[in-house]
């Protein structure tokens, strides 16, 4: 009833005296001003926190849209087009449109930058076009774009040596070539990777053996007549090892000399020729008559051989494998060194130490040594773990195989250490952070039942504090993946012949030196011949160690999460 | 109000149940730091039967407690005189092995805090520590404890499930199991119920009732019903001082001190 009679009252105010819209705005805009003075107070601080946070998201998300959408170009095949401009004819990839000032004229004018390739052929690899001079472009539909084991990549026409410029091979008999190629290709490797580098290694063995006998006769640990028996033994195996060798290598020479019985002409769009073996060709398409889906496979097989293949041409083609598998395989040596000293740093500081002033410093210095120069930790580096470390590790166990260094360079251990002395304070900062909030009242309850200290340490503490552990773990790798100044003194190198971890025994050769991505693309963008040329693998790499350091990143995080799971309930053990 | 100028002397001859004394708690002084926390405690504490410590928030009762097993020790800067014994044996004597102490007394705390492992671990911790590992002893303990906890039907099937999925009640209650599983002489209770909803309250009073005549429990609580409800002794203690300990019917029904009095009323703390 009171309801009814009120709203009927209401509705009889609206229909007789209606207020004027002035009026109702007025009221409008009194009741914002009054919303916004009480209810919404702080608003602009409230825009200004969102912005700075909204800018720092703009900026990681841009740069990571730049990195890898320039990576994924480097690696998508792009469509060969041809220009002529007075009277002469470009034919090549269009690069980028570039703005510059005509040095003549002083008019502003813009360049089309044409990346021709076919390097032997007496051509620039690069060309600037003025693109108001273009006369005609077009897109010829029987021009070859072909990568190539040496000399970079070639654009052009491919026909059969024997009728020379007659007619161009159709796109199944180039196939054809490549694939023969790659197969005898294949059988090559097989044996120089597997029984002539094995053979290789034992006749370094055997030699090293009677070096090793020579200095225990200089010594006198043994009689001359041993010696020679010893000496006389190993030379017989040596020789034995050097015919099966010398055997296999005339296999190889054979099997080279039917590869490069087999040839292909190339001819260049200036019209010169020149004649190669076929296995000279890695691949080879016809850029402007790819469909879409045809483009996405030669972007995928690219893809994989771009993280599966060895670099070429001084690293600016091929693959970045060994540097891939360099970075990985040195953040988990790191790992492994850095996790077990940093824990049990943290465990004796926190739960060991007695409480005190010494404590309180030694914790202001980790914290400190956080935040030292990482070149800083690479000449300790150096000046330790290689040449006073390393040597004397030398001298002890590599005595014949010196004046050559093994462990007294730089390698992938002394570098991986090196890492984890850089990454072992955020270890140690995170552990002590972990096991401080594990809650009193489990430890009280471990204590009440009778545990010792290092009962309930080992069994209640330490696994509650695991998770915190690893996210100490995960931003130690995350920095370590990304650190290249300490590993240029280190040991990582531009070219490694082998790679740290194969099928030789030991298996694990901590000595090498090793490839690694960051300082891959270093040397990509400012150590190469041509850095416009190295410009596609410089993004492709950077896109690939960002993902590499996601995916670490991912993984840690993923193994955290369970153990969080597992210790905050909603699981089984 | 009470000033404690107005309280009566140390509370040195409690009225107790006829009985042998378990617990013996002689001249007991503890300091945290400069301040003192409890001023000469003498108090005898019945074998198998179930003592209650009351009083107001930070009257020493909870800190007494924790001197019984030792557990103050984890805390820089205590220092104690006097003495606390359980049978013959004092627990602050030198050398004494404080581990073997505490296995000998079982503790339960104010906010359960089961470890984040399986129901069937947790109540086997005080056996593994121990080193004992043969599968069948640990099934035991583990049948016998849970079942003494009144735990074993709502957990059996799922002993290897986390602790920490266990409602509010149950954890206590599995923290109990683990606490008696070592097969203690003594049980301490530092207000267990203070967390858990009232049914829960009632089920773990039902299980302190039946200890009775198997351990010799000591119960810290903030609410006199309780007291009254469970134990057979009381000891009343106000800013540090043991003011009145005795039968806990007798307590209650007649103090002996206006102090008592007034607390057991309601009318402070």
């Amino acid at each position: 009833m009171f309801g009814s009679s009120k709203m009927k009252s209401d509705s009889q105010s609206l229909s007789n005296g209606a207020p004027k819209p002035s009026v109702l705005f007025k009221t409008a805009v009194r009741i914002r001003s009054k919303a916004h003075s009480n209810a919404t107070e702080g608003v602009p601080w409230i825009w200004v926190c969102a912005g700075a946070l909204v800018t720092i998201l703009l900026l990681i998300a841009g740069m990571f849209g730049i990195i890898i959408a320039q990576g994924i170009s480097a690696l998508w095949p792009k469509s060969v087009i041809q220009l002529q401009h007075d009277s002469q004819t470009v034919v090549g990839m269009s690069m980028r449109t570039e703005d510059s000032e005509n040095t003549e004229t002083g008019q502003p004018e813009s360049k089309v930058l044409v990346y021709q390739a076919n390097r032997d052929f007496g051509m620039n690899e690069f060309a600037f076009v003025p693109a108001a001079k273009i006369g005609t472009s077009d897109k010829p539909a029987q021009i070859w774009f072909a990568e190539r084991a040496e000399w970079g990549p070639f654009i052009g026409r491919i026909v059969s040596p024997e009728s020379a410029g007659a007619a161009d091979l159709n796109a199944g008999q180039v196939k054809d070539l490549i694939g023969s190629a790659a197969v005898r290709y294949k059988e090559i490797k097989a044996l120089e990777k597997g029984p002539l580098a094995d053979l290789n290694t034992d006749i370094e063995e055997l030699r090293l053996k009677k070096r090793a006998t020579e200095r225990h006769l200089e010594l006198g640990e043994l009689s001359a007549a041993e010696a020679s028996a010893k000496i006389s033994a190993i030379e017989n195996q040596l020789s034995d090892l050097q015919t099966k060798h010398a055997s296999v290598s005339e296999k190889v020479q054979t099997l080279r000399a039917a590869d490069e019985a087999v040839k292909a002409t190339l001819i260049a769009p200036n019209g010169q020729t020149k004649t190669l073996p076929a296995s000279q060709l890695l691949n080879a398409y016809l850029p402007n008559q790819l469909s879409v889906p045809e483009k996405i496979g030669i972007f995928m097989s690219r893809l994989w051989s771009f993280v599966s293949d060895e670099p070429r041409e001084a690293n600016t083609e091929g693959g970045v494998f060994p540097a891939l598998f360099g970075t990985v395989a040195m953040t988990l040596f790191m790992t492994m060194a850095v996790l077990p000293v940093g824990v049990m740093s943290a465990v004796y500081m926190r739960e060991i130490a007695q409480q005190g002033t010494l404590v309180s410093l030694l914790r202001i210095a980790v914290n400190n040594l956080a935040g030292v120069p990482s070149i800083v930790y690479g000449i300790f580096g150096v000046g330790f773990f290689c040449y006073t470390v390393g040597v004397s590790v030398d001298q002890l166990f590599f005595q014949d195989k010196l004046p050559n260094p093994t462990f007294g360079t730089g390698g992938i251990l002394w570098a991986s250490l090196t890492l984890s002395l850089l990454t072992v304070p955020v270890v140690i900062v995170s552990t002590e952070e972990a096991l401080s909030a594990v809650p009193r009242s489990l430890r009280e309850a471990s204590y009440g039942c009778g545990a010792t200290r290092m009962q309930t340490l080992w069994n209640i503490v330490l696994p509650k504090a695991v998770p915190g552990v690893m996210t100490g773990l995960i931003l130690a790798m995350a920095r370590a993946v990304g650190e290249v100044a300490p590993l240029l003194m280190t040991g990582v190198v531009k070219l490694a012949p082998a790679l740290p971890v194969d099928g030789h025994f030991p298996f694990f050769h901590l000595e090498r030196s090793f490839m690694h991505l960051g300082f891959h693309i270093y040397d990509l963008g400012f150590q190469s011949r041509s850095t416009e040329l190295s410009r596609p693998m410089v993004f492709a790499s950077t896109s690939l160690l960002v993902g590499v350091v996601l995916l670490l990143n991912f993984v840690a995080i993923k193994i955290r999460s369970q153990l969080r799971k597992r210790f905050e309930g909603r699981g089984a053990f | 109000m009470l000033n404690p100028n107005d309280l009566p002397a140390p509370f040195s001859h409690p009225e107790i149940l006829t009985g042998p004394a378990q617990i013996s708690i002689q001249n007991f002084n503890l300091w945290y730091g400069k301040a003192q926390a409890l001023h000469n405690i003498n108090l005898p504490v019945l074998q198998h039967a179930i003592t209650s410590f009351i009083g107001p928030s930070g009257c020493g009762k909870s800190t007494l407690l924790r001197s019984i097993n030792r557990l103050n020790d984890l805390i820089d800067n205590i220092s104690v005189t006097g003495d606390i014994k359980i049978g013959e044996r004092s627990v602050y004597e030198r050398h004494l092995d404080v581990t073997s102490l505490r296995k000998r007394i079982g503790m339960v705390f104010q906010k359960s805090n089961p470890f984040p492992m399986s129901i069937y671990e947790n109540v086997c911790y005080p056996l593994r520590i121990s080193g004992i590992s043969q599968r069948n002893i640990l099934d035991e303990a583990v049948e016998t404890s849970l079942r003494s906890a009144a735990l074993w039907d709502e957990v059996k099937d799922r002993l290897k499930r986390s602790a920490l999925d266990l409602s509010g009640g149950q954890q206590q209650r599995l923290c109990i199991a683990r606490a008696i599983a070592g097969n203690p002489e003594v049980l301490l209770m530092d207000e267990p119920c203070s967390a858990l909803d009232p049914i829960s309250t009632a089920k773990i009073e039902e299980l302190i009732a039946e200890m009775r005549g198997r351990f010799t429990v000591v119960i810290v609580t903030h609410s006199m019903s309780q007291a009254s409800r469970v134990s057979d002794q009381t000891a009343f203690f106000y800013l540090g001082r043991l003011i009145e300990a005795g039968p806990t019917k007798r307590l209650f029904e007649s103090p002996h001190t206006k102090a008592t009095q007034d607390y057991i009323s309601g009318r402070f703390g």
